[in-house]
């Protein structure tokens, strides 16, 4: 073990020999030749500079705690809490956000009414995947950036493309930090009176769409999002709603971190609700006839 | 004028040979020069009401406000320089959301007063700084604990109030408020009375227009510091403008 003294606490009178203190409180009795090998030492000008910075390397000072500086290098961490895909459509007058209320923890269908889905004002309605304790972290950034406007009482309120962009300046800076906020964001609102639908990822991808699905929705609700919309590219708000749950019911037999539960915000002029958490029918009757995998 | 401090008024970090620090008083002053701004603090709730003078005919309808909401649930008023209150309110504002980021919950008042209270004694202490020129009337309503209203002045000194006027005629204001019972009041009396109040103490003679702010917190908002709405503010400025007329014969006159 290295010894660090730090200071030499007395001399003992009948040898000369100096009893120094080291960390934690213990004390040792050390001769001359030993402190010549010891670290700092407030009296000897050569051990001054033993142990110390090597030329190109980082050097860490005695007494500092260590890491404090080196750790900022490589992050990129692992999604603990995860929620899943969450799926956003545009219709006539409005936006659907919906997203299960599935906490899952790994393979563990752990917490099971997770609010997914959030109203940030009566113009905007947010759903996330992904980590849930970085969406908790925003969130309360995000309610704070409301609760800002309201006291700041001027008449200006947040547009949805507004938090969209900011958004994405946060998870894009976030990336290159390599320290990600590992979330997939979905933002919906209304616009200067146009419905507003865009996407954010946890690398700062950002883009704008008439139906969006995240995680594993990207491949099983978007292609029924897309076909339902070509077939009939100004739905009604209950077409909507209808074509949402028939994706969320495909996802729940299709992914399996996902769960029944769900909640839907749904945008309008007249301002955003979010709904109650619903339940999802589901039919396994073709369950028995599936096998081989 | 009152004594001046001659040679001991020159900094906040001096005190006069009577114990008195000029600085602070001076400032009190520059609260006194400026527009009434009274707070009630009935049974459910708190209104503040300003009366903000126009000094030019050019300004905007809404301009200069001298009403401010700090946090969701609690109101400002103040009195004075209005560069050194905005940053008073700047302060307070940042304080609750620092308060609600580490607590999760609304700031109680008197946590609030305490450190507003304690940044504006700060500047009465340096020859570097000056204190502030302004006075402040914070109040706010919580579900459990209800109204609470606090004054502020220049010293940093603060008290507790059901009712209470900083400004040019706080005397006046005082008197009037002590004739009404405010703990058994409601908000939307309260806004009456308030307005009735600013109206009474305006001095036409000497401030010629002037505009009335009017704001709100309490149950009947929801917890949430508002303006005061359109119906219930003009409905109030009439009741201020019959009673005004009422008065006029018993009115003392008052220089």
């Amino acid at each position: 073990m290295a010894l660090k003294a730090t200071l030499i606490r007395r001399i003992c009178p009948p040898c000369d020999d100096k009893l120094v203190h080291l960390r934690l409180g213990m004390t040792k009795r050390v001769n001359t030749t030993e402190m010549a090998h010891l670290g700092t030492d407030a009296f000897s000008a050569k051990s001054f500079w033993h142990n110390g910075p090597a030329p190109g390397a980082f050097y860490n000072f005695p007494g500092m705690q260590s890491g404090s500086c080196n750790k900022e290098a490589q992050r990129s961490q692992q999604p603990i809490t995860t929620g899943t895909s969450v799926l956003g459509l545009k219709f006539e007058n409005g936006v659907i956000i919906c997203a299960d209320t599935l906490g899952s923890y790994g393979s563990m269908a752990r917490f099971r009414d997770c609010q997914r889905v959030m109203k940030v004002n009566n113009n905007i309605a947010v759903g996330v995947g992904g980590d849930y304790a970085d969406f908790q972290y925003l969130k309360r950034i995000i309610d704070q950036k409301i609760m800002d406007e309201h006291i700041a009482d001027d008449g200006f309120s947040l547009k949805p493309k507004a938090l969209y962009t900011w958004l994405t300046r946060v998870m894009y800076n976030r990336r290159n930090r390599f320290d990600p906020l590992w979330n997939n964001y979905v933002v919906g609102g209304i616009q200067e009176g146009v419905p507003f639908l865009g996407a954010v990822d946890l690398r700062g991808m950002a883009y704008q769409d008439r139906h969006i699905a995240t995680g594993y929705g990207g491949y099983i609700a978007l292609p029924l999002l897309r076909d339902a919309a070509e077939k009939n590219p100004n739905m009604t708000q209950q077409q909507a709603k209808d074509i949402m749950e028939k994706c969320l019911e495909v996802l729940y037999y299709r992914d399996a971190r996902s769960f029944p539960k769900y909640q839907m915000a749904i945008v309008t002029a007249d301002g955003v609700t979010v709904s109650d958490v619903l339940e999802l029918k589901s039919n396994w009757e073709v369950a028995h006839m599936i096998s081989g995998f | 004028m009152s004594s001046i401090g001659t040679g001991y008024d020159l900094s906040a970090s001096q005190f006069s040979p009577d114990g008195r620090v000029f600085q602070v008083e001076y400032a009190q002053k520059a609260v006194e020069n400026s527009g009434t701004a009274i707070g009630l603090k009935g049974k459910d709730g708190v209104v503040f009401a300003v009366e903000k003078l126009v000094q030019s005919k050019l300004y905007e309808f809404g301009a200069n406000r001298r009403l401010f909401t700090v946090d969701t649930h609690v109101g400002m008023s103040v009195a004075g320089l209005l560069a050194d209150a905005k940053q008073i309110v700047e302060t307070a504002r940042s304080e609750c959301a620092d308060y609600r980021s580490q607590y999760g919950s609304n700031i109680p008042l008197k946590y609030l007063n305490d450190r507003v209270s304690m940044f504006m004694h700060a500047y009465t202490l340096y020859s570097a700084v000056r204190p502030f020129g302004c006075s402040a009337i914070i109040g706010s309503y919580d579900q459990v604990d209800g109204p609470a209203m606090y004054v502020i002045d220049p010293s940093g000194v603060s008290h507790g109030y059901f009712g209470c006027a900083i400004g040019k005629a706080k005397q006046s204001a005082k008197t009037e408020m002590e004739k009404l019972k405010l703990s058994d009041l409601s908000c939307r009396e309260l806004v009456k009375e308030a307005a009735r109040i600013i109206y009474l103490v305006h001095d036409e003679l000497k401030d010629k227009a002037f505009e009335l702010e009017l704001s709100w917190v309490g149950e009947a908002t929801g917890g949430r510091h508002e303006k005061v709405p359109k119906e219930l503010f003009q409905e109030a400025e009439r009741y201020a403008n019959s009673s005004l007329q009422d008065d006029s014969e018993s009115d003392t006159e008052d220089a």
